[in-house]
């Protein structure tokens, strides 16, 4: 018995909503965590601990005048984050996080929908969310936006590639496109999970995944300390936060997604604690995201370009041919 | 050239960095004290016999290179002696949104009536409130601000400090 519609509805309510805390937490964790790093405290200021900083910075945000240049194209330019926050969300509707369960007399699935071709439906969400970038950049009608846009444009194409290419091994050795096949494919304690025979796949994801949200060491769409920010030089208020948003949950999906593909998705060594397990692994994920902010230098645009094109795509395509080959032979 | 295991030092650095006590100080809960030849905002003083010492000489407006002292002079009278010259400041103000804390008033005055105080907290809600005029800048600052000892530093003191 599948589950009815309205399950679906109230599901996919839940996990935006709770999408949604999880980046504005997760803003807090990074200046937490990037605070202490640097021996300092991070913000501490509202609320406990600065528990309510996300809240207070969301109302700040809020009520900033969202200044609008007067040569932008009115309908892209308010549009463009819009997409890119959507895709972000709906990026999210694939990732299984749990077993699945019943309800009384209705089963619940633990992912939103179950897409067949559910790997391919983030990319290309992904991909999609990429025009959010480009054409907000170009809307601005603003020489440094487009610059920044063609900068982003140009990063994030070239790392797709092998970012797409770094799953395939995963793909091969599961035998499916769906994300609920791939963890089901890793059923057990860790030595069942794809990243000990994948490890170069997943080392060419992370790369591939960090360069993708454009975070340190590869934000030089943003680059704050050496260029004027970039795409988003020419938005304000709520509309710039929509986009620092998709970053956020597109990171979040990304290292989502890691956990599913690598470390076993909702899988855990004991207890069958599911969703539990799934935030503990998503947890360390985007740590481990922050913690290489927190110690990497950005790179040069030269050497993002050479690193992404001549190591990281040879690198990628050699793993899934081997994996392909070995899948083949064994 | 690429050095991987300085990058993983690095890490390891960051790592530690979690569990160690920040160093940061933090503001209003501690006021870090200032030097004692830190200038902040003016004082005007009096003698002991509750005369002022300023006469009214504008030399302090002459030497502001930030144009925000206003005096306006008045001549004592054996009924309303306000200072110890001949003359009084009327009116006194300083404009201490335009006040750049260099000090040349305090050296220009030939009666050490300007010093220049220790308190820094001179944020306001308004321009307006940012003008100091002479009963203010007279009283005693409300604002306490912890000063560090002078003997930890090599520098004396100035003499228009610590004279009277």
């Amino acid at each position: 018995m599948t589950e009815p519609w309205w399950i679906s509805l109230i599901k996919s309510f839940v996990v935006i909503n709770l999408v949604m805390v999880a980046f504005a937490y997760t803003t807090l964790l990074e200046r937490k965590l990037l605070g202490r790093m640097q021996l300092r405290y991070g913000p501490n200021r509202a609320g406990p601990y600065g528990l309510l900083q996300p809240i207070a910075d969301l109302i700040k945000l809020i009520r900033k005048e969202a200044f609008y240049p007067t040569n932008a194209l009115d309908l892209p330019y308010i549009l463009a984050p819009v997409v890119s926050m959507f895709t972000a969300l709906a990026a999210f509707s694939v990732i299984p996080f749990g077993a699945g369960w019943h309800i009384w007399r209705y089963p619940v699935t633990g992912q939103i929908v179950n897409v067949p071709i559910g790997l391919i439906l983030i990319f290309a969400l992904g991909s999609i969310g990429i025009y959010g970038f480009i054409v907000g950049g170009w809307a601005s009608e603003s020489k440094y936006s487009l610059l920044g846009s063609m900068r982003t444009c140009a990063q994030l194409v070239s790392y797709e590639v092998s970012l797409a290419l770094s799953v395939l091994g995963v793909v091969l050795m599961a035998g499916s496109l769906s994300l609920v096949d791939i963890v089901h494919g890793q059923h057990g304690w860790f030595f069942h999970w794809y990243f000990i025979p994948q490890f170069v796949g997943l080392a060419c994801f992370f790369f591939g995944g960090i360069a993708e949200t454009s975070r340190a060491p590869f934000d030089l769409p943003e680059a704050d300390t050496e260029l004027v920010a970039g795409y988003h030089t020419e938005y304000s208020g709520m509309r710039w936060g929509l986009f620092q948003t998709a970053e956020y949950i597109n990171m979040i999906t990304l290292s989502a997604l890691m956990v599913t593909l690598f470390f076993g998705g909702w899988h855990g060594p004991w207890a069958p604690l599911g969703p539990l397990w799934f935030l503990l692994k998503l947890f360390l994920v985007v740590s481990t995201f922050i913690w290489l902010k927190a110690t990497l230098p950005r790179l040069r645009y030269d050497q993002l370009m050479r690193f992404g094109w001549k190591v990281l795509l040879p690198v990628a395509t050699i793993n899934a041919v081997v994996t392909a080959a070995l899948v083949v032979a064994l | 050239m690429p050095q991987p295991f300085e990058t993983f030092k690095g890490f390891g650095v960051t790592f530690r960095h979690i569990f160690q006590k920040p160093i940061t100080q933090e503001y209003p809960e501690y006021k870090r004290p200032v030097y004692p030849r830190f200038r902040g905002r003016h004082r005007l003083w009096r003698h002991e016999n509750g005369l002022e010492k300023c006469v009214g000489c504008s030399l302090c407006a002459a030497a502001c290179p930030a144009d925000c002292i206003r005096v306006v002079a008045a001549e004592n009278t054996s009924e309303n002696r306000v200072s110890a010259g001949e003359r009084y400041a009327r009116i006194y103000e300083i404009n201490l949104s335009r006040c750049i804390f260099c000090g040349y008033c305090e050296l220009a005055c030939p009666f050490d009536a300007i010093t220049l105080g220790n308190e820094f907290e001179l944020s306001e809600y308004s321009r307006d409130d940012q003008i100091y005029t002479k009963d203010m800048l007279l009283a005693e600052p409300i604002k306490k601000v912890p000063v560090a000892d002078p003997d930890l530093y090599d520098t004396p003191i100035p003499y228009y400090r610590t004279y009277s």
